[in-house]
């Protein structure tokens, strides 16, 4: 019941806060017990005009509801709808069974500058746990609402909130037919809730693997629009970019290292073998890191930047191998099951997510890499392209919905699950961005 | 030794021209040409007619090497995860490398696919490994490297969309593009 009580709040807050700007819908699949009941009150408004520019606490609570560790109240069933601390009735959220309550003010110091005030109160004890002031601008005020949603969901779960991210993807929209079709392929980049959606490139030829520069403000990835594969390096504010490589064969799998200087990549060069490479963006030095005749590609850096760890078929099927990023030799990391590819390290550095073929099924599973188990994560057949959210609770894939390319996250323990669709076409490859700088 | 490789070609045809047709002739037409993309579907370059170097036909009459190669016969399927080339399709490779052999201005690109399942760089990987199983098997029957370029989509350009055994076993594929 109570999961149900999420799910509408949810589609009536998202109804509320934005009918039609989103491109994917997010609709939570399964959800836990033990989600606390918070209310949102809407904010009160102090400005000129009729409202605030968007309803930041319609926002807030859509965040917080699909995190699925909280449920949100339905505003209809508010017997008050308090701004201020002075006007809370704590005996009435209580009654209502609400644990946590949200109120908040939005002000409008000058024409274009607001400042999102709000507090949040531990209702069974009647004591503010948080208050706190957000300014924003009309054009960053929903960013805002989410970094309120971030600054409350951090004050509740010790957890710092990921609402305020963002999330690449590419989806493909094809003409009809089984065969003889035309494709376009386009790079999008949507805050963390669907919405905001920007295409950065469009290309009737394939576009893959982006991958977030460490400050978040380029976006790496390969295209295919002259035919063969290349890498580029996009800046996001200003949309321009360049070609980084366009060596003979493969140009793929780019990944940044930590310091945002080299992309490791995979090339396949002359002879025709895919190996693993670090090539410094700057000086366009390559640096080769592996030989031999494996399929060596998908390069995830550590956290530290002194390890990559890559896809190898060199012992049959493909494993997850680790390799020094000044080189050396290669150490094999996964042995459970006969498939383990694509590895994206933890943002704790101690576990790899990674495609896993699960009896037949190509699942997500997260390997610890210190006792080297392997826990298969989603529940899919043609699951693939994990990525851990930057506060590594959650992990956003790509998964199917009947014939349709779906995105799809999962609770790093599993229990959490939502699917992300797209209006029209596939959508496939997500990448979630690293923290916003404060 | 030439007449020896003669025989053996003479020797393939013949059993091609036996058996041919069935196993290939799941082919969906047009699927393939449509997945070469523009710049591709430029097909007959330099290498004229296509008549050249003495080629055999399959059994529906067809050339079974160079540009004038049919459909069916510039198509190279895969097992699932694998890169070696199977025998059935020594015949279309040697008589393409026939035509590049005595056509030396034409120039070969090949393609190489996987089907839907797996990670997507790990496919490039494949894709890239079956062009160049193809590309060696050309080479050691004496076509010049530099006739021969390849690339990989993975299963970024699948010929058929589907996600079942006989999408994906079109999709795991090497084309035979000319004048590239």
């Amino acid at each position: 019941m109570r999961d149900l009580i999420a799910t509408l709040a949810v589609v009536l807050a998202l109804t509320v806060a934005n009918p039609a700007r989103a491109e994917l819908q997010i609709e939570i699949t399964q959800g836990v017990d033990t989600a606390l009941p918070i209310a949102v009150v809407p904010f009160g408004w102090q400005g000129t005009g009729a409202a605030p520019p968007l309803d930041a606490a319609a926002i807030v609570a859509a965040d917080l509801a699909r995190s699925g560790r909280f449920a949100p109240l339905d505003r209809k069933d508010m017997l008050q709808k308090p701004t201020t601390g002075a006007d809370v009735k704590f005996d009435d959220w209580r009654r209502q069974g609400s644990e946590v309550l949200v109120i908040g003010r939005v002000l409008q110091p000058a024409a274009d500058q607001f400042e999102i005030q709000f507090q949040v109160f531990d209702v069974l004890r009647g004591e503010q746990l948080l208050g706190y002031r957000q300014p924003a601008t009309a054009a960053d005020f929903r960013r805002s609402a989410h970094r309120v949603a971030d600054l409350i969901y951090e004050k509740l779960t010790g957890v710092r909130g990921v609402f305020s991210t963002r999330i690449a993807y590419v989806t493909v929209v094809r003409s009809p037919g089984r065969s003889n079709f035309k494709s376009s392929y386009r790079l999008v980049i949507a805050d963390a809730d669907g919405e905001n959606p920007r295409v950065m490139v469009e290309s009737p030829e394939p576009i893959m693997s982006p991958a977030w520069s460490p400050d978040g403000r380029k976006i790496a990835y390969v295209s295919f629009e002259a035919n063969r594969s290349e890498i580029y390096v996009q800046d996001l504010r200003s949309g321009s970019r360049k070609r980084v490589s366009a060596r003979p064969g493969v140009n793929g799998a780019p990944a940044w290292s930590p310091d945002g200087q080299k992309l490791a990549v995979s090339l396949s060069r002359q002879d025709g073998n895919l190996d693993i490479y670090t090539l410094d963006i700057n000086t366009q030095v390559l640096t080769r890191l592996t030989t031999g005749s494996a399929i060596d590609t998908e390069p995830a850096w550590s956290l530290d930047g002194s390890q990559i760890y890559f896809t190898s078929d060199g012992t049959g099927g493909p494993q997850v191998y680790r390799v020094a990023s000044g080189g050396g030799n290669a150490q094999r990391v996964t042995f459970e099951g006969a498939y383990n590819a694509r590895p994206r390290v933890a943002p704790d550095g101690k576990q790899l997510a990674v495609v896993h073929n699960d009896r037949g099924n190509y699942r997500i599973a997260v390997v610890d890499l210190a006792r080297s188990t392997t826990q298969v994560l989603s529940d899919g057949r043609l699951d693939e392209s994990p990525s851990f959210a930057p506060n590594g609770e959650m992990l956003i894939f790509a998964t199917r919905e009947g014939a349709r390319g779906v995105l799809a996250t999962v609770s790093a323990n599993g229990r959490i699950k939502q699917r992300l669709s797209a209006l029209e076409g596939d959508v496939r490859e997500p990448a979630w961005s690293p923290f916003p700088p404060n | 030794m030439k007449k020896l490789k003669m025989l053996a070609a003479l020797l393939v045809v013949t059993l091609v021209t036996a058996c041919a047709g069935p196993s290939k002739s799941t082919v969906d037409e047009g699927a393939a040409g449509a997945a070469q993309g523009g710049a591709a579907s430029a097909g007959v370059g330099d290498g004229g007619t296509g008549q050249g170097g003495g080629m055999g036909t399959d059994a529906a009459g067809s050339t079974l090497g160079g540009p004038g190669a049919s459909q069916e016969n510039r198509i190279i399927y895969f097992e699932f995860d694998r890169f070696d080339i199977k025998p059935e399709y020594n015949a279309i490779l040697q008589a393409h490398a026939r035509y590049l052999s005595s056509n030396s201005s034409a120039r070969v690109r090949l393609e190489g696919h996987a089907d839907e399942r797996g990670s997507r760089e790990y496919n490039i990987g494949l894709g890239e490994k079956r062009a160049q199983s193809v590309r060696n098997v050309l080479l050691l029957q004496g076509v010049v490297s530099d006739q021969i370029t390849t690339v990989s989509f993975g299963e970024e350009r699948p010929a058929v969309i589907g996600s079942d055994e006989e999408a994906w076993s079109l999709n795991r594929r090497v084309e035979i593009v000319y004048g590239q």
